[in-house]
């Protein structure tokens, strides 16, 4: 099976494809069918990714089931996974089917609703595993258009605004990071990924317009691209359109954007920016470090004010996003393996506390805190479960949301302090407004009439919620599940950053005693 | 000599067919014989495209190198062949229920079509120019072929008036060349280049020439007859300059540049950065406050040029064939866009604004998603075609040293999404309106879905691009060999 990622990647293209194209008439019977093929088809691309997983060579740190083909006109076609790719693909195979099976209840163009969601999956799969830039991104940059139709069409009530916003912004974003490729592929004269990995590219500092660029052509490289994993991280202060789309956004659609998409950003971090452009980074390591305390405090207590439940976790996603950056900025091994580690888990969590206002949601339609109060008297298990995920996003030791923010944490604090200090207080709010987010939700006396004939999660709920409940506390006991997938890969990352770093000091060193 | 005839043999049967046709139409019962008239002459476009294409056409320069038969007209006869043929049967049924589907419809067109022939296969500045104006008498007369309409007549009066003033400009660059260089035929003005170096007075015959045929493309700042004529012309007619015309002035542009000043590409490059970035602006920006359709897509083409053109400024191989991959996609999503902009009518009236769009998703789902596919294509976003269509363009640039054209290009592509954008808004964000009527028959539903798909899905490896841009590679090579 050498065509395996391929596989993986346009199983669903093809599925939108037979959705799009086959399927007729607007029935009752044909929204079924399309509800099965969608969950059938992302079904049979996890079992598929099981098979990379389980062929996989954790020891290896170079890229594996890699596949590389003519596309046209001497663009090349270039797949392959690593330690660091390969953890996202398989969370995006993971999370699919199980999106796909609680948006069941959705009654509006199911063909196209679905349609869109495997258009989704198949352009995420390829960035996770494409390794030629320009396929890169065009996968990148693609799944904009069904992220834009998913939040536009099957969105709330301000849903053209928040699908306009989470556009623009992403795409001018993209903008610059396209000119930054054209430029690279214009210094190294490949758009190979691996090979752009072992290309130096410039830091010798020059002047643009009077002011002198350190770091040369690698900080506005690094910064184009900043421009764009920043917006897609978020981070604070080009955060401002996730909090709107989330709220706007289908449940199905708020956890894809927090479980997935999210990671980009990092991922893109990890994959470009820190190893192709290390002198950059190193420079604009404090920047990052500010921003993303900045963001954890900021949207902290952001977070805690806000009076609807959606808004509220995707705030706290910003705040987690800012450990994830810090993470891979500090850029040791314990750092790095945290900021995988905290973005696997953020994924299993905030997907779950999006999923468990699905629930509710799906009963009240309404996302107010106000509305809501003593739900674990008519909801035992709902109340169970958001429990388990709002300890885990507080970071509780025995759940996920605690190693990454541990390592993270203690990786930082040898790089540095202030940034550890910054962050951990970071940790407090976010008990604080989840805490008093569970409190106000479910505690309390159930006084409140509309609230009277709730019912507890049903069969279906429990189902996509019991994986969930596994991986984060699996993850939680037995981290080396994750950590030992990508930890190799990461010690090799590491350590061509710093031999990197100390080749530019070396040569800077020789340079002043000239 | 019968060598020579060898080679024009597909005009030759392109101009006989059309006389035969006209006199079918003028004594075989006039009015009557319209329908088979529009029938025949599409099949005698498309058998001369599939013969062209089969490769069965011997290859060579004929009449003096005055008619050049390579790899590069090859590539573009086919496609100006076959978008002319399936443009004349789209057309056909919005004419009929207008009532102003003549028998000298389908003639005009085929003469048009037969002047773009010559335009891209001219090797000297004679053949050209009787190229050229082949081609532009036909297409005034069809501008203004709904002659009940004022605006209609405005649209071809317009187009006349300043397309003789660029015929007059084009003549005046040729007439300068020719005193400077002592012949009109692109080889030998290439030699004299190349031995003697460029003067004062070929740059500026050359300047003139590079403005006319600016002209013919509708590039910026010489577009300004492009939104009226689109606006003004039948629906169909605005179809067929959308696409055959575009294809046949940019591959003339083309033959002229590298063929006849392909030793002065510092002279003309500077002029068609120019160019490229004043239309790719003008395009973006002017869109967005379009409400009528026909119009905004006449701003869109103004923009499409001028990422065309960007290909042409690298003044290379990679260059020419980014250029005529550009025109093929281009030509390929105007085909679906127009079909159905053809078909949109209200209450038995044509219907092109905007704003009838609304809820379209709700009503047509299938044509709603063809068209959001084609203007995501149009837009230049990524997975579609449309985008390798402006990356390879940008490539070719970068690679010739031209990285701030490409950046131009980038910022303006963003600019221009919005307006596409603002589109596929109006189909799915928005309740429907009064309800739209489709008048598709089976042609429109082929054309708009199979260009919808091919842009959807073209990109996927496994296709190879359909070995488009090979062909495209093959015609460059023949074009700077």
């Amino acid at each position: 099976m050498t065509n395996l990622l391929t596989l993986i990647t346009f199983l669903s293209l093809i599925g939108a494809l037979i959705l799009v194209g086959f399927l007729r008439g607007d029935d009752e019977m044909a929204q079924l069918n399309a509800k099965r093929l969608a969950l059938l088809v992302t079904t049979a691309t996890f079992l598929l990714s099981l098979a990379v997983l389980t062929g996989f060579d954790p020891s290896d740190p170079g890229f594996q089931f890699v596949e590389q083909g003519e596309w046209m006109a001497g663009l090349t076609y270039k797949m392959g996974v690593d330690g660091l790719s390969l953890p996202f693909v398989m969370l995006t195979t993971f999370f699919f089917p199980l999106t796909i099976y609680a948006s069941w209840g959705v009654d509006t163009r199911v063909k196209e609703y679905m349609a869109c969601f495997l258009l989704l999956e198949t352009l995420i799969l390829g960035v996770f595993t494409s390794l030629d830039l320009i396929l890169f991104y065009l996968f990148f940059e693609g799944g904009l258009i069904p992220m834009f139709l998913i939040i536009g069409v099957w969105g709330g009530k301000d849903r053209v605004y928040a699908a306009f916003k989470f556009f623009l912004y992403t795409l001018l974003g993209s903008l610059l990071m396209l000119v930054a490729m054209i430029y690279m592929y214009f210094d190294a004269g490949t758009t190979d990924i691996v090979a752009l990995l072992n290309h130096q590219f410039s830091y010798e500092g020059f002047d643009v317009l009077g002011w002198h660029v350190v770091g040369g052509a690698q900080t506005l490289m690094w910064l184009a691209f900043f421009a764009s994993f920043a917006v897609k991280m978020p981070m604070w202060p080009v955060h401002t359109w996730l909090p709107d789309a989330h709220v706007q956004a289908p449940t199905a659609g708020s956890v894809i954007l927090a479980a997935i998409l999210l990671k980009m950003g990092g991922y893109g971090f990890l994959r470009f920016s820190l190893p192709m452009f290390p002198v950059a980074s190193d420079i604009m390591a404090n920047f990052v470090f500010w921003l993303s305390v900045i963001a954890i405090i900021y949207t902290s207590l952001v977070a805690m004010m806000q009076e609807d439940i959606k808004k509220l976790v995707a705030y706290s996603s910003v705040a987690h996003m800012g450990f994830v950056t810090i993470g891979i900025f500090a850029a040791n091994q314990q750092s790095i393996d945290g900021a995988m580690f905290q973005m696997i888990s953020h994924g299993f969590i905030s997907g779950a506390l999006f999923l468990c206002v699905g629930v509710v949601y799906d009963r009240m339609h309404t996302r107010e805190i106000a509305a809501y109060g003593g739900l674990v008297n008519r909801m035992p298990i709902f109340a169970a479960v958001m429990m388990l995920f709002t300890l885990a996003t507080v970071g509780l030791p025995g759940t996920s949301g605690f190693v990454g923010e541990f390592l993270i944490l203690t990786g930082t604090y040898q790089v540095s302090t202030w940034t550890a200090f910054g962050a951990t207080t970071g940790v407090i709010l976010s008990a604080a407004y989840a805490l008093w987010l569970y409190r106000r939700v479910v505690f309390g006396d159930l006084i409140k009439e509309s609230l009277k004939s709730i019912t507890d999660m049903d069969g279906r709920e429990v189902t996509f919620m019991v994986p969930l409940v596994v991986m984060t506390i699996l993850l939680g006991i037995y981290p080396s599940l994750a950590t030992d997938l990508f930890g190799p890969t990461v010690e090799a990352l590491v350590e061509n950053v710093h031999t990197a770093l100390e080749n530019a000091q070396a040569a800077a060193v020789q340079l002043a005693a000239r | 000599m019968s060598a020579d005839y060898a080679l024009v043999m597909p005009e030759i049967i392109m101009a006989v067919g059309a006389m035969a046709l006209l006199m079918l139409g003028a004594f075989g019962g006039g009015e009557r014989q319209t329908n088979r008239v529009v029938w025949t002459s599409a099949a005698l476009m498309a058998g001369l495209g599939a013969w062209i294409a089969s490769g069965d056409v011997p290859q060579g320069s004929a009449f003096n190198g005055d008619f050049v038969v390579d790899g590069f007209s090859r590539f573009a006869k086919v496609l100006i062949l076959f978008s002319s043929a399936l443009v004349l049967l789209l057309g056909e049924g919005y004419l009929a229920r207008r009532e102003v589907l003549r028998f000298e419809y389908p003639i005009l067109i085929l003469l048009a079509t037969l002047g773009m022939m010559m335009m891209v296969s001219s090797g000297g500045l004679i053949s050209l120019y009787m190229g050229l104006e082949l081609q532009s008498l036909a297409l005034y007369v069809v501008a203004a072929f709904n002659r009940e309409s004022p605006r209609s007549t405005e649209a071809g009066l317009k187009y006349f008036v300043l397309g003789a003033l660029s015929s007059g400009l084009l003549l005046y660059g040729a007439s300068l060349i020719y005193g400077y260089t002592g012949s009109t035929r692109f080889e030998v003005i290439a030699h004299v280049i190349e031995t003697e170096g460029v003067n004062l007075g070929v740059t500026f015959g050359l300047v003139f020439i590079c403005a006319a045929l600016a002209f013919k493309i509708s590039a910026a700042p010489f577009h300004m007859w492009t939104p009226d004529v689109y606006e003004g012309s039948p629906t169909p007619v605005t179809f067929f300059f959308a696409t055959a015309p575009k294809v046949a002035a940019a591959g003339m542009f083309a033959r002229v540049l590298f063929d006849g000043f392909g030793h002065a590409v510092a002279e003309w490059q500077q002029v068609l950065v120019f160019v490229s970035i004043a239309s790719m602006f003008l395009g973006a920006i002017a869109a967005i406050g379009q409400s009528n359709l026909k119009r905004l897509m006449a701003y869109s083409s103004i923009g499409h040029m001028g990422f065309a053109l960007v290909g042409l400024a690298a003044g290379t191989e990679a260059g020419a064939q980014s250029l005529l991959l550009y025109l093929a996609i281009y030509v390929v999503m105007n085909l679906g866009v127009f079909s159905f902009i053809l078909s949109m009518e209200r209450d038995g009236s044509p219907v092109v604004k905007i704003a009838d769009l609304a809820g379209l998703a709700r009503v047509r789902p299938a044509h709603a998603l063809a068209v959001a596919v084609l203007m995501f294509s149009l837009a230049g976003l990524p997975p579609m075609v449309g985008f390798f269509a402006k990356f390879f363009v940008f490539k070719a640039a970068v690679d010739a040293g031209l990285a701030p054209l490409a950046l131009a290009g980038a910022v303006a592509s963003v600019i221009g999404a919005y307006y596409y954008m603002n589109i596929v808004r109006i189909m799915y964000l928005t309740e429907p309106g009064e309800p739209l009527e489709l008048r598709v028959n089976w042609l429109h539903n082929v054309t708009i879905g199979a260009s919808a798909l091919i842009m959807g899905v073209g990109w996927v490896p496994y296709f190879g691009g359909l070995g488009v841009p090979e062909m495209a590679l093959g015609a460059a090579q023949a074009l700077l060999r």
